[in-house]
């Protein structure tokens, strides 16, 4: 097995007794000894500070921002070009079949775009770039910068006390200020369906700076554990499970994110890989679409598990993509793929746990309604 | 009381014994959400699985510690499955069986061993 990365924040990670496991080629913390329910709890109620380092933080420079903009457009089916300095959106790039590769952030910030990935999914993003990229577009992947997350309802009254200004940004708004001598890069966005903050700081300045967050009582450290929790719960995917290459944004009732200017008729139509399989989606509609999935009882329905459109058939007609329990709402909550045909709100389906056919009912996402600053 | 290497305890009542999962196991399992548990009247083999506890994170499996019939099943935890961290040695028991030999157990951990063998 080859040797974990770790992010600038590990030394805090052990200090604080976190229990730790290998998460896309990271030793990271999959929860402290708050565990996993109180984290997430922490995180709904006041706030909770996740350290997501290992996640990729990418700089395009080197040319006026609408040339690069017009560049990703070519890989990525969202309004980049229309994307306002300090304002910041959700695309994912995808392949020639009109799958995605990787889901991501964007922000133009005057002079550049800062683009987040997944850990998982940076190597190959990478690559991918650098496949399509023109030479006068520079790219620089970040590698001496920590990313933290705040999330919950006092996220904003913690970080106005570090960062007065952070309080009239609204949710997407992306900003760099000058703090305590260093640059720190935050936009007002996050993984949690609450308000909250992603902020990028210098390595050698993150544990100073995690820790002056903590010394505010309203700030817990979180886990990756109640990430996902979270994350499920306020129905965001996670690439990997809810999203992969041989599902289309369209399957992953992620069209949202394809702005009209994009699509057919509009002024930037296509333009990007798989944009006829994609678009031609958006008329005609797809055979299978991510849903809600709310289990009926108190079993949780974890990936994997198959789905049924009646107690007895053999033939299964979807399966749950990401499925636990929900602290919040106190109750398992998933999503997953299922027939187009089943996906009608309040459908009731079977999830086979362990042999048992067990009832499952397609639910509105998200679960927990979305706490953002608009 | 009796201790495994799979962190159950076992408490000899009269002619049945009662099950559970230790201290320790309840605290590496983190917060317990789900317990599935057997049918009283089952009869099981040493190692078959009888119960899924499902926590936030993950799904385990509790084996059956020895040869027997499951008698008894507590069904408090079906509406109070957090109690398994809270009281996993007391009033989160999973269920009583009747040892096939109930000279099985003699074999497992005191409390002293199992100290020693989670330390």
């Amino acid at each position: 097995m080859t040797e974990l990365h770790t992010t600038p924040l590990h030394q805090l990670h052990l200090d604080l007794n976190a229990k730790m496991m290998a998460f896309a080629g990271y030793d990271m913390p999959i929860n402290y000894p708050l565990g996993v329910m109180k984290e997430h709890l922490q995180t709904r109620e006041k706030a909770g500070l996740f350290d997501v380092s290992h996640m990729g933080q990418i700089i395009f420079s080197g040319a006026p921002v609408e040339d690069i903009a017009l560049f990703l457009e070519s890989l990525i089916p969202v309004n980049i070009a229309g994307l306002k300095p300090g304002r910041q959106r959700y695309g994912f790039f995808t392949n020639e079949k009109g799958g995605i590769l990787d889901d991501l952030m964007l922000a133009n910030r005057g002079d550049d775009i800062f683009m987040i990935v997944n850990a998982a999914c940076k190597v190959q993003d990478i690559a991918h770039l650098k496949e399509h990229k023109p030479d006068h577009i520079t790219m620089d992947v970040i590698e001496d910068r920590a990313l933290l997350a705040l999330q919950g309802p006092e996220s904003e009254a913690v970080m106005a006390r570090l960062i007065p200004q952070t309080q009239d940004m609204k949710f997407m708004d992306s900003r760099v200020f000058s703090y305590n001598g260093f640059e720190i890069w935050i936009s007002r966005s996050g993984y949690t369906g609450e308000d909250g903050f992603e902020i990028s700081v210098p390595g050698n300045e993150a544990i100073d700076f995690a820790q002056t967050l903590l010394s505010h009582d309203e700030v817990e450290m979180i886990g990756l554990g109640a990430r996902d929790s979270l994350r499920l719960e306020a129905g965001l995917c996670l690439y990997g499970h809810d999203l992969d290459a041989s599902t289309t944004p369209i399957e992953g009732a992620l069209q949202w994110g394809i702005q009209k200017i994009r699509r057919k008729e509009g002024a930037r139509e296509g333009g990007f890989l798989g944009a006829d399989i994609i678009l031609a989606q958006l008329d005609a509609g797809v055979e299978k679409i991510r849903v809600g999935l709310k289990p009926e009882g108190r079993a949780p329905m974890r990936e994997g598990v198959k789905l049924f459109a009646d107690e007895t058939s053999a033939e299964p007609i979807g399966n749950i993509t990401s499925g636990g329990f929900g602290p919040t709402i106190s109750a398992p909550v998933a999503m997953g793929y299922v027939g187009t045909e089943y996906s009608a709100m309040g459908t009731q389906l079977f999830g086979d746990v362990r042999g048992k056919r067990l009832p499952v009912t397609i639910t509105e996402l998200p679960f927990v309604p979305a706490n953002f600053k608009r | 009381m009796k201790y495994t290497e799979d962190h159950e305890w076992l408490k000899v009542e009269g002619d049945t014994v009662i099950v559970g999962i230790t201290d320790y196991a309840a605290s590496q399992l983190g917060d317990v959400v789900f317990v599935e548990l057997p049918e009283a009247g089952t009869t099981v083999e040493k190692d078959d699985e009888v119960v899924v506890i499902e926590s936030v994170k993950a799904a385990s499996e509790i084996v059956a510690p020895i040869n027997g019939e499951i008698v008894a099943i507590n069904e408090a935890l079906a509406d109070a499955p957090g109690s398994v961290n809270d009281d996993p040695q007391g009033a989160a028991w999973f269920f009583t069986m009747k040892p096939s030999n109930m000279s099985d157990i003699d074999g497992f951990m005191d409390e002293a061993a199992y100290k020693a063998f989670i330390a």
